[in-house]
């Protein structure tokens, strides 16, 4: 009986090992990107996956056919929705310049490619909210192009520092380009 | 594609350019705190089974000791003589 359940936890073992081999560094792009970290340098996200992989895997004899990526991408989406708050401060990373819930609802659909009814059940919004926070994120984003060496050579003080100054008007001239889109996108449909 | 699809799809361009190195230790960290909680999950289920069982093993003594269904004596004397 207890053979049989080691060889059983040593088979679950190397099943999560292949997991997280194939879909480790596409969760861990998506957990930086959440975090506003640089890439390659994303201590929280790392954490932060590593706690929702660990959660996998405590239920991973229990997933019955359930995919583990989308388990542990929900679980992420969860955490990151319940701490998001503690990320707000800008990181050098490619996103920081968003509020965390742009940011996740930027991640969950264009990044993970989630249905946009999927993503407001997941974070219990209205489908229209993740819509206009969507686009917004999207606005922001095209109106302030990522800063491309930022990524790779971050000075976290003056980084932070600069990105905090440069936010307030910027924020206030994509907030109008923002609602000319969601004008447009509704125009078009 | 319309004109905000194309929009959102030169962000999600923007979004999936960098590759990002996966740390070697970071399947064996998750297994190792993923196995932890599931052996603390066991052990506070056992110990809430046990709990249940002790419970249950602890009323029926009592009910067969006690008897509390059979109603008791009565204790009130008739009324007589009125």
């Amino acid at each position: 009986m207890g053979e049989r359940q080691a060889a059983q936890e040593r088979r679950h073992a190397r099943e999560f090992d292949a997991f997280v081999a194939g879909a480790g560094g596409r969760l861990l792009h998506a957990a930086t990107l959440l975090t506003g970290e640089p890439f390659g340098a994303a201590p929280a996200a790392e954490r932060l996956l590593v706690a929702s992989l660990s959660r996998t895997y405590a239920a991973w004899e229990r997933l019955r056919g359930e995919d583990p990526y989308d388990r542990t991408r929900q679980d992420l989406a969860a955490c990151f929705a319940h701490s998001g708050w503690r990320y707000r401060r800008p990181r050098g990373g490619l996103l920081d310049r968003l509020p965390p819930q742009e940011r996740l609802v930027l991640v969950l659909r264009l990044y993970e490619g989630v249905a946009e009814e999927q993503t407001a059940a997941a974070l219990g919004l209205p489908v229209e909210r993740v819509r206009a926070l969507c686009v917004r994120a999207a606005a922001t984003m095209r109106s302030q192009p990522p800063r491309g060496e930022r990524a790779g050579t971050v000075a976290s003080g003056g980084g932070a520092g600069g990105g905090g100054a440069g936010g307030v008007p910027g924020r206030r001239e994509t907030a109008g380009s923002g609602a000319s889109g969601a004008r447009s996108a509704e125009g078009v449909r | 594609m319309s004109f905000p699809d194309r929009k959102q799809e030169e962000v999600r361009k923007m979004l999936d350019t960098a590759t990002v190195p996966i740390p070697p230790d970071l399947g064996t960290r998750a297994a190792f705190r993923g196995g932890r909680l599931r052996r603390r999950r066991h052990a506070l289920r056992t110990v809430l089974w046990t709990l249940a069982f002790l419970a249950a093993v602890a009323f029926a003594a009592w009910a067969v000791a006690v008897e509390p269904w059979i109603a008791p004596p009565a204790t009130t004397p008739p009324l007589e003589g009125w």
